[in-house]
């Protein structure tokens, strides 16, 4: 059962905002979610590897070698607010 | 520790400890792994995080963490693969820091630290590769943090004891071991106040003669080993004192002060500590191959403890000698050096490296590595010191001299006129001036007075500005004024 206080957890984790009537109505869409997915649950998977991933791939390296980075001007071309070469973000202190 | 936790309580310490190594380029991406810059000039698309971007790894930095597994004696996983790590914080620009959860490349190995009661085993729970994340600056003043992305990327191994550790020594000891071990293997500079090595402590008390762990507090925020052990010092007591007055020890991070001499509670990140771990579906699985960790063995030097033994029983210097000179793989390298160039006896070579050597680099500030000496040059020295062609003391001006400036003892003996002078004929002429103006000290040596004799060498010794050889000198005194 996915009750709102479950919906309000998540959504903190994600940071997003949700409306009293959103939190309800993702409650009911993630509790069917959860319940369909639950039907795996049936599947005897005792002589299954669990799959790491999708691909039937392994071993992509890189050499150890430098490519040019941005610029610092660059980096920050896109940030919302800066200062003195840096990010600029509301403070948060540990 | 007061006596109170030591009848009471056990102290039960484990330690994780985070290197950075020092590859060429980061973990990921192909940025320069060098962070010491202006900030944010060390960035790409992929540290940065940035839609649609994906991650390499490194070769070099898993051949690294290989090779400190297999240092540490831990089984190296043949199949690994990476995780993301979920949480919210500016220094992370993905939202989430690629690591290791359940596949981690080494697990399930040890070191050995000395203790009073001999060599201690401690386990090595693990050790997993992640990233680090980018650097903060609080600005109290506007209410904003400045972000520096870096250092974002940089290869990390974080490296898991067991809780094996018994007191803060022990566990100051067994960061002294592991750092020692990470110098020798030459994957990261290991400088704790760079922070490219850091370490953050679990400790928890439990009565003498329980099974079962107490509630431990994890502690970081120190930036020296001699703050781990401080830090856990303080936790002891604290730990100690609020069981004894029947409070509930809690679970918690606490941060130490170096200032203050204390943990504080880091209340405001205990809510959210549910990282979501999931398989990074950016990055494939890895295999690794009896042949891969094989060829990666071969590349191990010979370890602290290894080079301790072999030295101490190959040239037979004592186990207090041998123990300064490992402490160095340099310095090592350099004795061994200099054994091969011959000529001098091993311990003689010890006391030069462990003293003025030692002291040069001291007062130079400066690795042993950087001073540019040759190993023949050095016992050429030495032997003019032992031949006695100058004394103990001008030899280690020499050894300064040639420090500062390359040149041979040899050349430096000839250009500054430094041999000490023991012929008969040069001696005596100095001395006969010194007995005809000293008659008083002449009569007391006469009279049998053995200590005004050493006045009388003094002053050969001033006149010729320290060069005479003052054995030789006293000899040629004696004999003059002898009956």
């Amino acid at each position: 059962m996915i009750s709102k206080k479950d919906v309000q957890y998540i959504a903190h984790l994600a940071r997003i905002s949700l409306s009293e009537n959103e939190q309800e109505t993702l409650a009911k869409d993630l509790e069917g979610i959860v319940k369909y997915v639950g039907k795996l649950q049936e599947l005897d998977t005792k002589a299954v590897e669990p799959t790491t991933h999708v691909l039937p791939i392994n071993n992509v390296f890189r050499e150890d070698v430098v490519r040019p980075s941005l610029t610092q001007e660059e980096a920050l071309a896109n940030a919302p607010a800066k200062e003195a070469g840096s990010f600029k973000v509301p403070q948060v202190i540990e | 520790m007061s006596t109170t936790v030591e009848k009471q309580f056990e102290t039960v310490i484990g330690l994780e400890v985070h290197l950075q190594f020092h590859t060429k380029t980061k973990i990921f991406c192909g940025c320069a792994n060098d962070f010491g810059r202006d900030p944010n000039s060390h960035t790409c698309p992929v540290c940065l995080g940035l839609p649609g971007t994906l991650p390499v790894l490194n070769k070099v930095a898993l051949q690294y963490a290989v090779k400190v597994g297999l240092a540490l004696n831990c089984k190296i996983n043949p199949y690994i693969k990476f995780d993301r790590k979920n949480y919210y914080y500016p220094d992370l620009p993905k939202g989430y820091q690629i690591s290791q959860y359940d596949l981690p490349i080494a697990q399930h190995g040890f070191l050995m630290i000395p203790t009073e009661s001999g060599p201690k085993k401690i386990g090595i729970f693990r050790a997993h590769m992640e990233e680090d994340a980018g650097k903060l600056i609080h600005d109290g003043q506007t209410q904003s943090s400045l972000v520096d992305y870096n250092r974002t990327g940089t290869p990390l191994l974080e490296i898991v004891s067991d809780p094996d550790l018994r007191s803060p020594q022990e566990a100051y000891d067994y960061l002294q071991t592991l750092k020692l071990i990470l110098q020798y293997l030459d994957v990261s500079d290991c400088d704790m106040e760079k922070g490219s090595l850091r370490c953050d402590a679990n400790v928890s008390l439990r009565r003498c003669g329980e099974k079962e762990f107490g509630t431990k507090a994890e502690v970081k925020n120190m930036n020296s080993f001699r703050a781990v052990k401080a830090a856990l010092e303080y936790e002891e007591l604290r730990q100690s004192k609020m069981i004894l007055s029947g409070e509930r020890v809690v679970q918690e991070t606490r941060l130490w002060s170096e200032e203050k001499g204390m943990t504080f509670s880091m209340r405001s990140k205990e809510e959210a500590h549910d990282y979501r771990y999931f398989p990074e579906p950016d990055l494939v699985p890895f295999t690794l191959t009896e042949k891969n960790i094989d060829d990666v063995r071969r590349t191990l030097p010979e370890l602290p403890q290894e080079k301790f033994q072999r030295l101490q029983s190959q040239y037979e210097i004592s186990a207090y000698d041998t123990q300064i000179i490992i402490q160095d793989p340099a310095l090592a390298a350099f004795l061994e050096e200099c054994v091969a160039v011959g000529g001098v006896a091993v311990k003689k070579v010890c006391n030069w490296i462990i003293g003025p050597l030692q002291q040069e680099t001291n007062t130079r500030k400066v690795k042993f590595d950087q001073l540019k000496l040759a190993p023949k040059n050095l016992m050429d020295l030495i032997s003019k010191v032992e031949g006695g062609v100058v004394s103990n003391l001008v030899g280690k001006d020499i050894l300064k001299m040639i420090l500062d400036s390359g040149k041979t003892a040899e050349q430096i003996i000839q250009e500054n006129g430094l041999a000490q002078v023991s012929d008969d004929g040069t001696l005596d002429k100095v001395i006969d001036e010194i007995i005809s103006q000293s008659d008083s000290v002449v009569q007391q040596i006469k009279e049998g007075k053995e200590s005004a004799l050493g006045f009388l060498v003094g002053q050969v010794m001033k006149k010729t500005q320290g060069k005479a050889n003052p054995k030789k000198a006293g000899e040629l005194i004696r004999r003059r004024l002898s009956p």
